[in-house]
């Protein structure tokens, strides 16, 4: 511990590795900054996005981060909600990643606005039949709960309430997911969307990708400790990892499977299972081999619970998987063509009935490399003020497993 | 009004005759020019006595023929081009059925359906329906945020990529705003008809007929009650105000 | 050591004050009423209300009424938008807003309150379209009233 790489716990640590960090931390933001003031001057036209991909890959950034920010909270919620002392000893670290990846996500999503000067108008007028006027109200309760939720860890006068606090943070994600996956679910006009498996396979997703995060985060920050992990926590942690992820899959195969039996729906599977060029890659290799089965066997294989390295690398494939399947879901949902006249061919000057085109703009990379910028830069700033480093309890840790 | 006080029943009867023509005096002149005084006074408000409809007969729709469009793109101030990025309130669609090789052409605006999925995902309100059952953007209120683009299911809206300068004062459009076919709402408030049918009845084709669905003595309620028609994508239950025939 | 103190009081006292001084200097031509926007007369002999009434109220005005106008389609005459830039377009540019001389620009510009009206709304007046009741090629609208007509109308 007394090596000099730390970046937490203000001890006796050198500062350079810290102003490193926040220096490429800094850089990534200003250029989405960069990237948000261009776009905002001159309009989106600046943009690969157009009037037939309306969502593009500033949106695939920002949805990820935030379903890994609700199911980042997910690793506090275990341990004050079902009481497991591993996952209560990591609970502030989580509660300050779920916060650090939201603030990312929706500043990625705000700064993508046609009007980002009209917040103001979008955070005082609700159509309270909008799932997306639910979203702003969950995401910003979602910054006061679990602020609450961390100051009752975090404070020991306040220390009997985290549980309560704890229970409401986790039924206010459990809300927030469920509201950002309908965002998708409740689009009827779109054949990639309209299905109540939206919001649950996003809660799901949520688990794998939220605990992929911690679990990269976790191993990053023992590392510039010099503290070992131990392998007791490695363990549990690597294979509630494998079955979030195999829960993932599930999901993705019952939701493809029930599309396969509509004939409705066949050109939309044919769509992104075969002949959809970057969305069928994407897909097969993204999201399956590299989101799913991939990480699978890595975590399965004999031997893993001895291998940090191991799981931090399943973790690190679960998190590329769930990037390309927001890149299917989002981008691919909208390429396909609407289906206006199911059994006829339609072709317009609007560009009906052709599958849209989409290449991402530099500055639509900046934007949502950006988002992770933001959060990278919150938890660099806050693991080096607070102290969010686990400390395991390992007697308690031995009576639970017995129990 | 005074009257000489007589038992006798004639003098009722005169009475009854004298009043009723001066009641008719006085309540003839309103219906008669109850079809000028209909129409909506500018200080008044839309209604919900009125909805607005328009039926398009694809069969009269003429092959290549897009004088509908050039007629929107000449009043709203749109530029006419056709880049991915451009704006396009109404478009000719061109279908073609896969087994039968039969060919249709027709126009597709927006449906300012009854229930629609555009209003109802707008997180601002921005995207509304007025009372007279025009749906519009309010950009007053828009943020740009492109999601009721994602939930239409006829691909009316356009967003608005770049910064617009002289615009036509009657109808404002602006960078990052979302908009779409308003039935050209600044002449139907003027007790005229949208643009697009104004061309095609003007050369001809006479494809488009706009109306007061609420009126059935309007000539669209007429034909829509004697002529089959049909909504596109109507398993959607969107009800909505633009109905085709033929297809 | 108490004079060194109040001699080094002094001192950071005056360096404040010369550097407030220099840097409130831009504006006292300001405060001087130099750069105070000259607004030129529009067209017509009164505008709808008084200059003070409408200097205080106009933002009031504005975000009312749009909305009685957007949501409800009031269509005032009054006070209509297109009725001002028509009224108050300069001669020089033709617009309200083009340059910093222009009705609504100089105000907001001294003001350095930015609005975002003429992001959507034509800054220059267009020609007013003519209300065409009762035309002969009535529109739909007229031929919903037939039972009221009587000869002499047409249809």
């Amino acid at each position: 511990m007394a090596n000099g790489n730390c970046i937490s716990q203000g001890s006796q640590c050198r500062n350079s590795q810290f102003w490193t960090l926040l220096a490429v931390g800094g850089l990534v933001v200003l250029g989405a900054l960069y990237a948000f003031f261009t776009l905002e001057h001159h309009g989106h036209v600046l943009t690969g996005m157009d009037n037939q991909i309306v969502w593009g890959l500033p949106h695939v950034f920002a949805v990820f981060l935030i379903v890994a920010a609700s199911g980042v909270l997910n690793v506090a919620s275990i341990g004050s909600v079902f009481g497991k002392s591993l996952y209560k000893a990591r609970a502030p670290l989580s509660g300050m990643l779920a916060l650090a990846m939201l603030a990312g996500g929706l500043a990625v999503l705000v700064l993508d606005l046609g009007r980002p000067d009209r917040l103001i108008v979008a955070m005082t007028h609700y159509n309270f039949k909008s799932i997306f006027a639910w979203n702003m109200i969950f995401y910003n309760g979602f910054f006061a709960i679990v602020g609450l939720y961390l100051i009752t860890l975090m404070t020991r006068s306040l220390k009997q309430w985290s549980s309560t606090v704890g229970m409401a943070a986790f039924l206010w994600r459990i809300g927030l997911t469920t509201a950002t996956g309908s965002i998708f679910g409740f689009i009827v006009a779109r054949s990639g969307f309209n299905s109540a498996l939206m919001a649950p396979m996003f809660i799901i997703m949520s688990f794998a990708y939220g605990l992929a995060v911690f679990l990269l985060v976790q191993s990053a920050m023992y590392w510039w400790n010099g503290i070992k992990l131990d392998e007791r926590v490695l363990v549990r942690m690597k294979n509630l990892l494998a079955v979030f992820i195999a829960a993932s899959m599930y999901f993705t195969i019952v939701f493809h499977l029930t599309n396969l039996y509509f004939a409705k729906q066949w050109e939309f599977e044919r769509f992104i299972l075969l002949d959809g060029g970057i969305y069928t890659t994407l897909f097969w290799v993204g999201q399956v081999l590299i989101g799913y089965i991939a990480p699978l066997a890595l975590l399965f294989s004999p031997g893993s619970r001895h291998s940090v390295v191991t799981v931090m690398l399943a973790a690190l494939l679960a998190i590329l998987g769930g990037l390309a399947q927001m890149y299917v879901t989002i981008i691919g949902g909208q390429a396909f063509p609407m289906d206006m006249f199911p059994g006829y061919a339609v072709t317009s000057s609007f560009y009906d009935g052709v599958v849209a085109q989409y290449t991402p703009s530099m500055y639509e990379w900046l934007l949502g490399l950006g988002g992770i910028g933001i959060a990278f830069l919150a938890t660099t700033v806050a693991v080096r003020v607070f102290k969010f480093m686990p400390q395991d309890d390992f007697a308690a840790l031995e009576s639970d497993t017995k129990a | 009004m005074s009257q000489p006080m007589q038992d006798s029943t004639t003098d009722r009867r005169d009475f009854l005759k004298a009043g009723t023509l001066v009641a008719g005096m006085t309540l003839g002149p309103g219906v008669l020019f109850y079809g000028v005084a209909h129409s909506r006074a500018p200080e008044e408000a839309a209604s919900s006595d009125v909805r607005w409809g328009m039926l398009i007969d694809s069969a009269k729709c003429g092959d290549g023929c897009s004088d509908c469009v050039t007629a929107c793109n000449t009043e709203n101030g749109l530029e006419g081009k056709t880049g991915p990025q451009d704006t396009q309130y109404i478009r000719k669609l061109n279908i073609k059925d896969l087994r039968t090789g039969y060919v249709k052409e027709l126009p597709m605006l927006c449906q300012h359906c009854e229930n629609p999925p555009c209003v109802d995902v707008c997180p601002t309100g921005a995207s509304m329906k007025r009372a007279d059952g025009i749906v519009l953007v309010d950009r007053h209120s828009c943020i740009g945020c492109r999601y009721c683009m994602m939930a239409c299911p006829y691909k009316a809206r356009s967003f608005v990529h770049e910064p617009i300068t002289n615009q036509n004062p009657e109808v404002p459009r602006g960078k990052g705003c979302v908009e779409s076919c308003t039935f050209c709402v600044q002449r139907v408030d003027r007790d005229e008809e949208p643009a697009c049918v104004e061309a095609c009845n003007t050369n001809g084709h006479k494809a488009m007929l706009f109306g007061d669905l609420m009126n059935p003595e309007s000539e669209i309620s007429k034909a829509l009650a004697t002529q089959a028609s049909t909504e596109v994508r109507a398993d959607l239950g969107l009800n909505t105000g633009v109905r085709y025939q033929g297809i | 050591m108490a004079s060194i103190r109040t001699m080094g009081t002094w001192i950071r006292t005056m360096t404040l004050v010369v550097v407030a001084a220099f840097l409130a200097a831009p504006s006292f031509n300001v405060m001087a009423g130099v750069d105070l926007p000259t607004i030129k007369k529009g067209k017509g002999d009164k505008c709808v209300d008084d200059n003070d009434y409408m200097r205080r109220h106009h933002p009031d005005l504005l975000n009312h009424h749009r909305d009685g106008t957007m949501r409800q389609g009031i269509r005032t005459t009054k006070y209509s938008l297109k009725g001002c830039v028509e009224c108050h377009a300069s001669e020089a540019t033709g617009s309200v807003a083009a340059s910093k001389e222009d009705f609504c620009a100089a105000c907001h510009a001294y003001t350095a309150v930015k609005v975002d009206c003429w992001d959507c709304h034509a800054t220059k007046p267009g020609k007013r379209p003519v209300h065409k009741p009762g035309s002969v090629t009535a529109s739909p609208l007229m031929s919903t009233a037939q039972q009221g007509m009587k000869s002499g109308e047409s249809k």
